[in-house]
């Protein structure tokens, strides 16, 4: 992938003017990552309980706001600054984005600075979002924020170093990560593991239903996700002219498809039916494998990865009833298994002729790329769970991570957002019998109610504008 | 004076309400309600977890009635909600004291 593959990336590795054509396709494939991050919040929205749906939004949302900021001051530079030691980027670059030249391109690049800074951004945006899921309908929502600002900081920004910063020690073992199924799946879905074995299991747990609220919302996320994700892993190209990006967008489609087929087959065995919510976990699984593979694979090995990972990804989402740890909409299950899925199978599916020459086990290579991708995949899982896991418990510690009892059981939408996600009152507001903090009925027809509530001598506070 | 409820089939409510209007029934009110009789629940799946799902959805209607229409209207709702197969419904009668028309406060028969 990105200044990582520049070591690879023939093309333009002389190139040092902008080029138009590529810098508006990563425009265009910025904006496509960007959507991701809402697009995860309405698949991770509508399968939580009703009393969920805001904090779940929020809890992706929230990045949007939080990360970008933390990226354009320190992020990006330890990301993708000078490399310290393999490690982390030198902390002095790029600080706030400040002394970029408007039209500096990224050194092997025919692209801007500044586009590829914001393309790497909803990189960092969407991954602390995925780890959400696991720690849905119970956590506090500061709490959450705090531990967003910290595993950035202390994870997300040096494994991307690791993987696609120029000096990475994961770039420099040869490891292949396209788009990112290291750095941000199993990275992501390791986090989760170590937040919830801190957090605990949902009040219930295993013993109440808890059934998706909304599936049409949950499909809605998911089309928005394979949406999205060809500027994921096309963009992670950075550039369009020697036809890398175009296959990696050709994969990203078929192992997807292959991978709703490989996970509705499993059901229909297995359980008996085609689920909605099955199709919709499907694709998400296989564009996870998909991601790091995209650049390494035929199309006939992304539909290999697909089915694997839809198949297999399918069976992981059951472990969880059979262990006893609450991962509430499977970011392990998905993103982990996904991940180390799609991280592996390079070792035995890469052709060699598309991102670069290694060529895996099937194809001739041996089982030297097998053992990096190990490497590379289980570096990563480790790292981030050990540290996601001591950051939680840290955060615990401090301020309490785990919401009230009552404000699980009664819904932390209405414990943390003072709001609810539907009106379900036929008769609108009216039915809920609200009245508003200053004394106005928000449920009356006309002014006659008004003069009603209004007790003399009763003096109106009001709170908002 | 009596209240009939009778609890059915969602997909029944348009025949039920049509035949109360053909008897001459001038109101009624329905609620969506949930519940299990015979019929139980059914099974549904999400990303593998089997979840036994008790309570159905049911459709309750609720009438108002003089004493002397009770009988009929019984038979006017059955016959208009009854499909023969399991979970059908249930269908109710209880006294009621009095009934008052809100906007001209009439009472009583006056009131249905």
């Amino acid at each position: 992938m990105p200044s990582g593959a520049s070591a690879m990336h023939s093309v333009s590795l002389a190139a040092d003017s902008l080029d138009t054509g590529n810098t508006a396709f990563m425009l265009v494939s910025t904006a496509l990552v960007m959507l991701m991050t809402p697009g995860l919040a309405f698949f991770y929205g509508g399968m939580v309980r009703v009393k969920s749906t805001l904090n779940m939004l929020m809890m992706c949302f929230i990045n949007l706001g939080l990360v970008t900021l933390l990226w354009v001051l320190y992020g990006f530079g330890m990301a993708f600054g000078t490399d310290r030691g393999g490690f982390v980027g030198a902390q002095g670059d790029y600080l706030g984005l400040n002394g970029v030249g408007v039209a500096e391109v990224w050194p092997g690049y025919d692209i801007p600075v500044f586009v590829f800074a914001a393309f790497q951004l909803m990189f960092a945006v969407l991954t602390p979002a995925l780890i959400s899921g696991a720690l849905a309908e119970r956590v506090k929502f500061t709490a959450w924020s705090v531990f967003v600002v910290a595993w950035v900081t202390l994870v997300y920004f040096p494994v991307a170093h690791w993987v696609w910063g120029a000096g990475g020690w994961l770039f420099d073992l040869g490891v292949i990560d396209f788009a990112g199924g290291t750095a941000v799946h199993i990275n992501a879905g390791a986090a989760a593991l170590g937040a919830i074995l801190v957090v605990g299991k949902r009040i219930g747990f295993n013993r109440e239903p808890m059934r998706p609220h909304n599936l049409p919302l949950v499909m809605l996320g998911a089309g928005l996700l394979w949406f999205g994700w060809f500027g994921f892993n096309a963009g992670s190209w950075l550039g369009t002219g020697d036809g890398v990006a175009g296959v990696a967008f050709v994969n990203t489609q078929v192992a997807t498809a292959a991978a709703v087929l490989g996970w509705l087959g499993y059901e229909k065995v297995r359980h008996g039916t085609f689920t909605t919510l099955g199709a919709a976990s499907g694709a998400v699984a296989g564009l996870v494998a998909i991601t790091p593979a995209c650049g390494a694979v035929s199309p006939l090995g992304a539909i290999a990865v697909g089915v694997i990972a839809g198949v297999l990804c399918a069976w992981a989402v059951g472990w969880k009833y059979k262990l006893g740890y609450d991962d509430s909409l499977d970011v392990i299950g998905v993103h982990l298994v996904g991940g180390l899925t799609g991280s592996l199978l390079i070792g035995l599916f890469a052709t060699g002729g598309v991102q670069n020459d290694v060529e895996g086990l099937f194809y001739g290579g041996g089982l030297d790329q097998l053992g990096r991708q190990a490497a590379g995949s289980f570096a990563v899982l480790g790292y981030s769970f050990v540290v996601s896991f001591l950051l939680a418990k840290a955060i615990d510690r401090v301020m309490g991570f785990r919401a009230p009892e009552d404000a699980e059981i009664g819904g932390v939408d209405q414990a943390f957002h003072a709001e609810s996600a539907y009106d379900h009152a036929a008769g609108g507001s009216g039915l809920a019998g609200g009245t508003r903090a200053d004394g106005n009925p928000t449920g009356g027809h006309d002014g006659t109610t008004r003069g009603e509530t209004e007790r003399p001598g009763t003096s109106l506070k009001k709170v908002d504008a | 004076m009596k209240l009939i409820t009778a609890v059915v089939k969602n997909h029944r409510l348009d025949d039920v309400k049509d035949a109360l209007r053909a008897f001459g029934v001038k109101g009624l009110t329905v609620t969506e309600a949930s519940g299990y009789g015979r019929q139980r629940g059914h099974t549904e799946v999400y990303r593998g977890a089997e979840y036994t799902i008790d309570l159905v959805p049911k459709i309750r209607i609720e009438v108002l009635a003089e004493d002397e229409d009770v009988e009929d209207l019984l038979d006017v709702i059955v016959t208009a909600a009854r499909t023969g197969k399991i979970g059908d419904g249930k269908v109710w009668v209880v006294p009621v004291e009095t009934a008052v028309r809100v906007r001209t406060g009439e009472r009583g028969p006056d009131a249905l």
